[in-house]
């Protein structure tokens, strides 16, 4: 395992990747707006989670994620610019364009594979897992998912399997209370998932998805875990999606007092107060931060603006090895 | 030559694959129960049982083949399929290209179809042509024991996904093997007999059906190209463009149901490539519009027989149908 460094300079670190995390979504959906993108999911109020458990992780290790995936590419330490640029369709993008915003894998950043159908990435990741287990090498594997796909069968059959097989998987429950269109106290008696893990033997934890660094401090314990035993973990991050489903969305279903509470909790603006009050973090400190990540998101929109759409001969490529 | 049975080639083209290259392995519901002798070669950790949950095992796969591993899963039985098909459809089907060609998903997937066992329509069920349809996949149905050995072989080391039916009337039926047989290309059709009349195109159970006809129709003086057509995707357009060249008639015979089946797509071939050969219509015989039923009458009325071939046949060259 890498050293860790210290906790200011992973605090502001994290706080550095979760504006980077908002404001790239923040361009995204502007974008959208402007007619310059596809519709598109994000995970606005999400950016801790993302945040936190991938600070956990090693180079080694491999990410497997979903339609709402910006979070976790852009903590790995993706390129907001060859994102944009998928998301635009444009050939700099990391899938050439044929992603999109919702399936970017990034094979260089470990992020190996994304699927948009709810639950996919869990019938996947037993996979990659496998590889992993019998190739012998030094990572683990992470699985990110929402409380959606956790009432999918596949999610049962996922665990089940790495359960039985002593899978090195971290599976990651980012709990947004939103499934698609529909809260979910709609679609399940509990509160979370990770009650789920026990009936299968996997250990679990539930941790407040807002914070950072207790987010940080679980999948470190998880991680650990799972490297010493070889066996799965199921972390559940309590969180909310503070934008709508898919852009565009008027959140008309979404019950302004719930929607207002979980605004006073944005990760991004709590974790700055913290820092502020902490003293770890002075007002121009912070400004300078805004200001280079506002800097990196426009050298990051004129990239993906100047990139070039895919040719023409583009449409049947890599459809076959 | 060896004789041996379908599934005696299946399970040594197996062995010669996973012998040959440690990155393959085979998983699925009783694989390690069924295949003993793989699991004592090779062990646990590369033969492995499986929970009956064919869309984690797919999906299992998937995730492996993308990841370094060389996975073959048996699903059982084609209807099986339907649990598996997002992972097999949306992600192995499709990541390489969604991707931008980061990722390849060599694997294989191993399912059983076809009348013969009486085990009715969630058991039985010709879908191979689904996959056909869905980009990113390759479909092999072979009929002999020699190409099952040979293409399966292929398929293993291909770098895509690829669907291997086994149609279940032909696993107990055995054949010439050659003892040095290697990898057969994906892709070729066999010519199983030639003739100067008709064209006769097939897959799978139905190709023994249009040879058992060919010698009928060669005791009335029609002979017949027999075209095994082996492996659906890709398909060899070329062999059967160039027996209708020859012979200016084509027959296209399968159990598959007709709408949208492999025999849709090779009369299209032949009406948009060599419309200017054909002497008479395109016919194809295939199964109903109906799910296969248990009854052995029934099941047996489902799938095109000999007498049928020769009546069409006979049809296109003398009767009501002939130029």
């Amino acid at each position: 395992m890498t050293a860790l460094p210290p906790v200011e300079a992973l605090e502001s670190m994290m706080l550095e990747r979760m504006m980077l995390i908002r404001a790239y979504e923040e361009t995204l959906v502007d974008l959208h707006g402007r007619g310059r993108a596809a519709g598109t999911c994000t995970a606005i109020g999400q950016e801790a989670s993302a945040v936190g458990v991938v600070a956990a992780l090693t180079p080694d290790d491999l990410i497997l994620t979903n339609h709402r995936s910006a979070g976790h590419l852009l903590a790995r330490g993706a390129d907001p610019g060859r994102m944009l640029a998928e998301v635009q369709g444009k050939s700099g993008g990391y899938c050439g364009g044929k992603s999109g915003s919702l399936h970017i894998s990034a094979k260089e950043l470990g992020v190996v594979l994304t699927s948009t159908i709810v639950g996919g990435e869990l019938a996947l990741a037993t996979g990659v897992g496998l590889s992993r287990s019998m190739q012998g090498g030094p990572g683990i594997v992470v699985c990110f998912f929402g409380d959606g796909a956790a009432c999918e069968g596949r999610f049962h059959e996922s665990l089940n399997l790495a359960a039985v097989w002593s899978l090195p998987i971290l599976y990651v429950c980012e709990n947004n209370q939103w499934q698609a269109f529909v809260h979910r106290k709609e679609t399940m008696t509990a509160d979370g998932v990770a009650g789920h893990a026990a009936a299968y033997g996997i250990d679990s934890a539930v941790v407040d998805g807002n914070d950072p660094l207790a987010v940080f401090e679980a999948a470190t314990a998880a991680v650990a875990a799972i490297r010493r035993t070889g066996k799965p973990f199921l972390l559940e991050a309590m969180t909310y999606r503070l934008r709508g489903h898919f852009e565009p969305d008027d959140q008309s279903y979404v019950d302004p007092g719930e929607l207002a509470r979980w605004r006073e909790r944005d990760p991004v603006v709590l974790l700055r107060r913290r820092l502020e009050r902490d003293g770890l973090l002075d007002a121009s400190a912070a400004a300078r931060m805004e200001e280079s990540v506002r800097a990196r998101m426009e050298a990051a929109a004129a990239f993906a603006e100047a990139s070039p759409y895919p040719a023409p001969e583009e449409l049947t490529r890599d459809v076959y090895a | 030559m060896t004789q041996m049975t379908v599934n005696d080639a299946i399970s040594a083209a197996l062995a010669e694959e996973m012998r040959r290259d440690p990155s393959v392995l085979i998983f699925g519901e009783g694989v390690a129960t069924k295949r003993r002798d793989l699991l004592g070669e090779f062990g646990p950790a590369r033969v492995r049982n499986t929970p009956l949950a064919e869309g984690i095992i797919a999906g299992t796969a998937t995730g492996a083949a993308a990841t370094g591993l060389r996975p073959v899963i048996d699903l059982l039985f084609a209807p099986f399929l339907c649990y598996a098909m997002d992972e097999i459809v949306n992600s192995a089907g499709k990541l390489r290209y969604v991707s931008g060609g980061q990722f390849e998903f060599p694997m294989v997937v191993l399912a059983m179809t076809g009348a013969g066992w009486g085990v009715g329509a969630q058991h039985n069920h010709n879908i191979e042509s689904w996959f056909v349809h869905s980009p990113g996949l390759k479909v092999v149905m072979p009929s002999t024991p020699a190409d099952f050995k040979g293409l399966l072989k292929a398929a293993i080391r291909d770098d895509n996904p690829v669907l291997v039916f086994a149609d279940i009337a032909l696993g107990y039926s055995a054949g010439e093997v050659p003892e040095d047989i290697d990898a057969i290309p994906l892709g070729q059709a066999a010519l199983r007999r030639e003739g100067d009349d008709v064209t006769l195109v097939s897959y799978a159970k139905t190709v023994g059906t249009c040879l058992a006809a060919a010698d009928r129709l060669a005791e009335a003086g029609i002979s017949a190209d027999v075209l095994d057509l082996r492996s659906l995707k890709p398909l060899d357009e070329g062999a059967i463009l160039r027996s209708v060249a020859k012979t200016g008639r084509l027959v296209v015979v399968h159990e598959a149901s007709r709408l949208c089946g492999v025999g849709a797509e090779v009369a299209a071939l032949v009406a948009e490539k060599a419309f200017a050969s054909l002497r008479a219509p395109v016919l194809r015989l295939t199964g109903p519009d109906a799910p296969a039923p248990a009854s052995f009458p029934l099941e047996q009325a489902f799938v095109p027989q000999a007498d049928a071939v020769v009546a069409a046949v006979q049809s296109l060259v003398h009767g009501a149908l002939a130029a």
